[in-house]
């Protein structure tokens, strides 16, 4: 049985590609394998760990439930894109000051929804963002501190 | 002049939060883990993995799966075995009369576990090979299964290894005192049984090997997910019989670990095999489903306690009965009788009684091999100890904290041996006591929890005393045990020509801050600032050979490696320094990277200087004199089993009575980890710690049925904590030196996980306390457990 592929076509951290890919591709193993972006990390791959987070189309998403094909004509965003436009550098900055990583692999996951909980601009409490931030599982930090990195972002942002 | 200790100088690095470069580079998405590695002409294995919880292997037919698209290799266990050096055998000398079966990577002509690797598949691409692992085909015989510990080490039951005569792995007894004399003379004798589910390590990142082999040089470079690379390079060169001077292991990144990446899994020995055969570059990933069945597991343990109490508190008497399941083998080279000696050794560890009794049986079972998961042993000795404090603190009408002030071993009375023939030393038990009360604000915490019950609502707070071992000696258990796991570690530290410094570490990082820690202890040590330091682990090539990180040892062991190698290599400079500078090198000092005059700041020669003359000029000093600017420095403990530490931790919890949820409200931890390198990177060990130590005491379980099978491997079964259920940390320390280095430091990497199962308990049941007649004993805590408790189920 020989592999089915399909051509897809997409704008990936503002770069238009065009590839040809096993239809069953998911999109974090493109991002990953094919375009060398390997700041999304694979720890479930069924949909439960927030490891595989990208954007598309502005939404934040799992990479691991979604085929690549299903992105076709989309823009998608990662960890990279995301660094290299300085769109979260306050909340980068505060993540490496507070500690709020250890090994770092559940970081470009958590990163991607915080940046979107924080595009909300509002007051919130501690309970508030843990519990937006409860789809994201991290092993090592207890989150305590990545609660607070958080925190003090969205402060100093509301501040302006 | 003198030597000023680099830790007692101002500003010093040492006790300051610094941050980590690792950080930096991670939140951009550019950390590199060993997925992330990919070499030219890679390909992936897969694994065929038995369905069954035991079955001999009558057949297996790989044809189609060979001639299948992309497929280079189709290999089973019994041809596997054929490449191996011979079986792995999970026993250790110290381990009296322990029996284990002989173990190959893959299964033979048996399966012993539901998800032992039968066959794998090397293809182009893993989902290549996934598909041609389907074509496989496998005849199997069921054979009984033993699952249930309780059953396994009774005279009918089937046994697992009939070579072994029956399914104990090992017995020990140990104890001191004439406990049944003081049972009879004691006002209270409690008793009490407690379960503790079996769970896993779960780290984001799975397990990874890429094994390259070349043919021509005939080495063999292993990048994998590992805390202790020069273990892996023992056990992978001796296994497949390749010299162990011909490897090299890289572990780049690595994605948490927890204690799971310090052993060596059969799967992984088997990619690397097909690289060799190959002569191709192999990688093969865990997924996670078959992390949840391959992945060492933990923690199953029935401990029957009991003590005899004073009518004032006081502890006379103590005995515990361990009952472990561990898995199919003993997990190789550590063994996986490790938790049940460790609860033997460790439970009432904090309490000054003189009669102590323990004995533990290890049962075999088919299901996955156990061995060490932080804290081994800890969170069970810690729940049963501490559970038992607080039921003689309701019976003799003592307060939990007073009971523990009443029987904790004095801060001033040491060096102690405790019950179980352990000698302690350096410990704090009432400097941590007395700073939690005050951090928790006891008192007031209990009116408001007063208040909140008199509304009907139940909360609850727990303590929880805990001694927990760090740094194991080489006269414990590896080294004396047989082992080949290096129980030293060492650091080189070389001065560049340009000033830099180079910090080449045994000991490894996976993102508990190991390197940032080592650069502030050489740093400090030789006096230039931290940006002129850099440390190198994970790679075997580039590191003298060292246990690496496990057992809360990095800081403790390797630490006080690099701070003396990084002392004989400022020894260096200056003696290099005078002779330069035609002054008695005890006049001099090394200040923010300069030779300066001791007590000034002028510099008088830069250390880019040294290196330059050191590297290029050697002429410039006399000929009798060749400088050493490459210091390598090993550190062992000598007397000790382990550097002990201690603390204790606080709960505040939540339990709704109708539901049996608990809503954990507040944790505190005081603990004493000696000298404190980094402030912030310590306390966050000790939260992370916590928070796995938490999943284990109210959600992680992993369940078998009756068949063996494993029932929830999926990580939407298995539950690990989220950030809503868990709730802030509060950390204090009280810092006493160990007087094992002169460093003073000891471990931290575990003694939030140690304690978290024992205070959780502890809490829930002070919130349930007057309510029934019933106390959760059981681990985890689900729902369900507490409402048994209540007497509503
Ligand atoms: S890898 Fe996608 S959610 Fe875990
Ligand atoms: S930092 Fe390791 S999983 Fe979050």
């Amino acid at each position: 049985m020989s592999e089915e592929m399909v051509t897809v076509n997409m704008t990936v951290n503002g770069e238009n590609v065009t590839k040809t890919i096993p239809v069953r591709t998911h999109l974090v193993d493109f991002v990953r394998t094919e375009l060398g972006f390997t700041g999304s990390h694979l720890g479930c791959e069924h949909g439960v760990c927030g490891a595989c987070s990208v954007r598309v189309d502005g939404d934040v998403v799992r990479g691991c439930l979604m085929l690549a094909a299903q992105a076709e004509g989309s823009e998608v965003v990662t960890i990279e894109g995301i660094s290299d436009s300085g769109e979260i550098s306050d909340l980068q900055d505060k993540f490496v000051e507070r500690n709020a990583l250890q090994c770092g692999f559940c970081t470009p996951g958590m990163l991607m929804t915080a940046a979107e909980l924080l595009a909300q601009k509002t007051e919130m409490s501690r309970e508030d963002i843990r519990e937006f931030m409860s789809g994201n599982y991290c092993r090592c930090t207890g989150y305590h501190a990545i609660v607070d990195a958080i925190e003090s972002v969205n402060n100093s942002r509301l501040k302006g | 002049m003198g030597f000023i200790h680099p830790y007692e100088r101002p500003n010093s690095y040492i006790g300051r939060t610094l941050p980590r470069s690792r950080a930096m580079r991670a939140v951009a998405g550019r950390g590199r883990y060993t997925d992330d590695i990919t070499l030219p002409r890679t390909l992936h294995a897969a694994f065929v993995r038995s369905p069954y919880a035991h079955a001999k292997i009558l057949n297996i037919e790989t044809a189609a799966a060979k001639a299948a698209d992309g497929v280079k290799l189709v290999m089973t266990g019994a041809e596997l075995a054929e490449m191996c050096t011979g079986p792995w055998v999970g026993t250790l000398t110290v381990f009296d009369k322990m029996k284990a079966e002989p173990q190959y990577p893959m299964a033979v002509d048996r399966a012993c576990w539901h998800g032992e690797a039968v066959v794998m598949v090397v293809a182009e691409t893993r989902a290549q090979a996934e598909d041609a692992g389907e074509l496989v085909t496998i005849d199997y015989e069921e054979l009984p299964v033993v699952i249930r510990k309780e059953k396994a080490i009774l005279p009918d039951s089937p046994v697992i290894h009939p070579n072994l005569g029956d399914n104990i792995a090992w017995e020990k007894t140990l104890g001191t005192g004439d406990v049944d004399k003081a049972f009879a003379e004691a006002d209270h004798v409690l008793e009490e049984t407690f379960e503790f589910g079996r769970h896993t390590a779960v780290s984001l990142e799975p397990r990874i090997v890429l094994a390259d082999y070349d043919p021509g040089t005939e080495h063999l470079t292993i990048h994998t997910s590992s805390q202790c690379p020069h273990m892996i390079e023992t056990v992978f060169a001796r296994t497949l019989g390749v010299p162990e001077h011909k490897v090299r292991i890289i572990a780049p990144d690595v994605g948490g670990s927890f204690g799971l990446k310090i052993h060596t899994f059969g799967d992984e020995v088997a990619a690397t095999a097909a690289a060799i055969k190959l002569a191709r570059p192999v990688k093969f990933v865990a997924d996670r489903l078959e992390s949840f069945v391959s992945d060492i597991h933990a923690r199953e343990n029935r401990v029957h306690a009991k003590i005899g109490v004073m009518n004032d508190g006081t502890l006379v008497a103590a005995e515990i009965d361990d009952l472990s399941g561990v898995g199919a083998y003993s997990q190789f080279p550590r063994t996986s009788v490790f938790e049940a000696n460790q609860i033997l050794h460790i439970t009432f560890g904090p309490y000054k009684h003189k009669n102590y009794r323990a004995k533990a049986t290890v049962a075999y079972l088919n299901a996955v091999p156990t061995s060490q998961y932080r804290a081994v042993g800890h969170p069970i000795g810690i729940t049963v100890a501490e559970h038992m404090m607080d039921w003689a603190a309701d019976v003799t009408g003592l307060d939990p904290f007073d009971i523990r002030r009443k029987n904790v071993m004095e801060d001033d009375s040491y060096p102690q041996i405790i019950g179980s023939g352990l000698p302690m030393k350096d410990l704090s038990h009432q400097a941590c006591l007395e700073k939690l009360f005050g951090l928790m604000n006891y008192e007031e915490l209990r009116a408001e929890q007063a208040e909140f019950r008199k509304k009907g609502i139940y909360r609850g707070i727990g303590l929880a005393s805990f001694i927990k071992g760090t740094a194991p000696s080489p006269v414990g258990f590896y080294g004396a045990g047989g082992a080949r796991i290096a129980a030293q570690d060492a650091t080189t530290v070389k001065l560049e020509p340009a000033g830099g410094v180079i910090v080449a570490l045994g000991v490894t990082d996976q993102g508990q801050g190991v390197d940032t820690v080592m650069e502030q202890i050489a740093a400090a040590a030789i006096g230039c600032s931290m940006d002129m330091v850099r440390a190198i682990s994970g790679d075997t090539d580039a590191t003298p050979y060292g246990g690496g990180t496990y057992a809360s040892r990095a800081t403790a062991i390797g630490g006080e490696a690099t701070y003396q190698a990084a002392l004989d290599l400022r020894r260096e400079i200056l003696h290099m320094a005078g002779i330069l500078l035609q002054t008695d090198a005890e006049e001099l000092d090394i200040v923010d990277g300069n030779v300066v005059d001791f007590g000034s700041t002028e510099a008088r020669i830069p250390l880019s200087e040294i290196g330059r003359i050191g590297h290029f000029q050697l002429g410039e000093l006399p000929n009798d004199y060749q400088p050493i600017l490459s210091h390598t420095r090993r550190y062992r403990l000598q007397d000790s089993p382990y550097i002990y530490t201690n603390g204790i931790h606080g709960a505040y919890v939540e339990v709704d009575v109708d539901t049996g949820w608990i809503k954990h409200l507040k944790h505190w931890v005081v603990e004493d980890c000696g000298r404190i390198i980094n402030p912030q990177l310590a306390d966050e060990q000790i939260r992370g710690g916590c928070v796995q130590g938490l999943g284990g005491a109210l959600y992680e379980h992993c369940i078998y049925d009756d068949a063996g099978q494993l029932q929830n491997g999926t990580m939407a079964d298995y539950v690990t904590p989220m950030a809503y259920e868990m709730p802030d940390i509060e950390v204090g320390h009280v810092e006493t030196p160990t007087s094992e280095s002169e460093l003073g430091a000891k471990g931290a990497g575990e003694s939030g996980t140690g304690a978290a199962p024992g205070v959780m308990m502890n809490a829930v049941n002070d919130a349930i306390k007057g309510l029934t007649s019933g106390r959760v004993t059981e681990q985890p805590i689900a729902p369900e457990v507490v409402l048994k408790a209540l007497g509503k189920i």
